[in-house]
């Protein structure tokens, strides 16, 4: 693991070459679709995740995005197509470990168990979690507050919990359901930048979900842009911006503005299509 | 624990507080105090309610003779083991029930149908069944403390956030591990108040159930007090309820504190 690591760190190339090359994808998705009753959610999704590349899904409320997530986090089942995520074989870790949106730690563990709490289930050794939780509350900047309760916490450590849980059960994959949409734009941007440093200690293949254009910019290596209801790959959008990232300096860089500008301009017409399907459902309701 | 300083009280809420338990203090001793001094002026009758003093002057002989502290340690007992024997089925049923719609479907009408049921009409299906003895008493406590306490555990576990169990799913929590990490603990403060109110219809039930066929216990006390016309025993006895009542729900909310150190006011 840290030889890895260390390899990863020291490849200054863009990403596209570290990825591309290899020999079969992370998660294949093939045709994914999700029907509830008459209304289709997801509709003949089809992509390539190639190990260790922080996948970006945007789209407008309620394109399906959360859903496809929840079927890649085996929470919900597809009605249609397959998801193949490739797991070497001698391999003990978890497949996935998802980061949920809003209030997901439980208030009545404190922060140490909570963080412990993937290992504990899969009965991982005393010593490897007492490594682990240690390494990612350190990490996380919540190793003072081990022994508290999240209703001790702020909104933004509570989220940090969340983070340091899912790193500590090290999966083969993280998912992350817009993790911080209920956080004010501060520190959303001080845990932005927090995810990407402890994500390059091991550069995981990432599925991310948001539906802020600049957060997707900022943290991906590709976004794929969904189409308002039913849900469908509208584009795939490649981020050639360097690593590691500094969250301030992104924001003067005109790639960086470029990009924000050109998947702007690919969801606008989704963002207003979903909100008419939303008035009219209003009117007809 | 590291938590005084989070939550350092502000002095405003102390005094308020400290102000709330002299009045909670204070109006009962007012109370015995007017009641006192209508009995001494024979305001109000005597034979049916003696003054505080006289009251207690029995008390005090009765625990010198030893035969108070046996009679409340007895309903203490068969209190503690009725609460044990209804309230650990209703905790594993009220949240299997709360957990699987299946195993809900399958309880909710029967629990639904008999919660109504008077419990103290049952004390003679209670004493057919079980005798004289302990077992009818214990019984009527168990009866008592199962209903309150499965129907909020069902409430409590359908309550907890969604979220959490799809954690529990997303982390690979077994079924055991989802009732002990997740079921039981979020459902926690609400099973609580589940024991409060069972424990104190266990009381009441206990009370009835020792003033027919028994030979001991508070119940049986204030009963033989009635037949022997001893009005100042009888309310020795309905004072210890009392005071059992209450010492129960400080320690109940004291046990609450220790064992839901996560629960906010």
């Amino acid at each position: 693991m840290s030889s890895s690591a260390t390899n990863l760190r020291g490849a200054a190339t863009p990403q596209s070459t570290a990825r591309g090359k290899a020999a079969r994808p992370a998660i294949r998705i093939a045709g994914l679709a999700k029907r509830f009753g008459a209304l289709t959610a997801i509709d003949n999704v089809s992509v390539d995740i190639e190990p260790g590349e922080f996948f970006i899904i945007v789209g407008p409320s309620g394109c399906g995005k959360t859903t496809m997530l929840r079927i890649l986090a085996g929470l919900e089942t597809a009605t249609a197509g397959t998801i193949d995520i490739d797991i070497p074989a001698n391999s003990t870790r978890p497949e996935n470990s998802m980061i949920f949106q809003g209030d997901s730690i439980f208030p009545w563990m404190t922060v140490w168990n909570n963080a412990a709490y993937g290992l504990r289930m899969r009965h991982a050794p005393d010593a490897v979690i007492k490594e682990r939780v240690g390494h990612y509350l350190e990490a996380t900047g919540l190793m003072r507050f081990a022994d508290y309760y999240p209703h001790q916490l702020s909104g933004g450590m509570k989220q940090r919990v969340s983070i340091a849980r899912a790193f500590a059960n090290d999966p083969e994959i993280l998912l992350m359901d817009e993790p911080f949409s209920a956080l004010d734009a501060q520190n959303k941007l001080l845990l932005q930048e927090e995810l990407l440093r402890i994500w390059d200690e091991q550069k995981k293949t990432v599925v991310f979900i948001t539906h802020s254009v600049d957060e997707a910019v900022a943290l991906g290596d590709r976004i794929m842009v969904m189409t308002a209801q039913p849900g469908r790959v509208k584009s795939l959008v490649e981020v050639p911006l360097a690593r590691p990232r500094n969250m301030i300096e992104l924001q003067k860089a005109p790639e960086f503005g470029e990009l924000v500008h050109r998947i702007w301009s690919e969801l606008r017409d989704e963002v207003k299509r979903a909100r008419d399907q939303e008035e009219d459902r209003d009117v007809s309701s | 624990m590291t938590t005084q300083t989070i939550a350092a009280p502000k002095s405003f809420s102390v005094s308020v507080r400290t102000r709330e338990r002299i009045l909670g203090i204070a109006s009962p001793i007012a109370l015995l105090a007017v009641w006192e001094l209508a009995a001494r002026l024979h305001i109000i009758d005597t034979r049916f309610f003696p003054a505080p003093s006289s009251i207690i002057a029995v008390m005090i002989d009765m625990l010198r003779s030893g035969e108070l502290v046996g009679h409340t340690l007895v309903s203490l007992r068969r209190l503690a083991l009725g609460t044990l024997i209804g309230g650990v089925p209703a905790l594993v049923l009220g949240i299997a029930m709360g957990l699987n719609r299946w195993v809900r479907a399958a309880f909710d009408p029967i629990v639904a149908a008999t919660y109504p049921i008077p419990k103290s009409a049952i004390l003679p299906l209670a004493l057919l069944i079980f005798g004289l003895g302990e077992g009818s008493k214990i019984f009527m406590v168990a009866v008592g403390v199962f209903f309150p306490v499965v129907i909020n555990a069902t409430t409590g576990v359908l309550e907890i956030n969604r979220i959490y169990l799809d954690v529990g799913r997303n982390y690979k929590a077994s079924r055991w591990n989802t009732f002990w990490t997740i079921a039981l603990p979020g459902a926690l403060p609400v099973i609580m108040t589940g024991f409060k109110l069972g424990i104190g219809i266990g009381l009441v039930l206990i009370a009835i159930a020792e003033m027919i066929g028994a030979k001991s216990g508070l119940g049986f006390m204030i009963w033989t007090a009635w037949e022997t016309f001893s009005v100042e025993q009888m309310y020795v006895g309905l004072f210890m309820i009392a005071i059992i009542g209450f010492v129960l729900t400080v320690a109940l909310n004291e046990l609450e504190r220790v064992i839901i150190p996560w629960k906010t006011d």
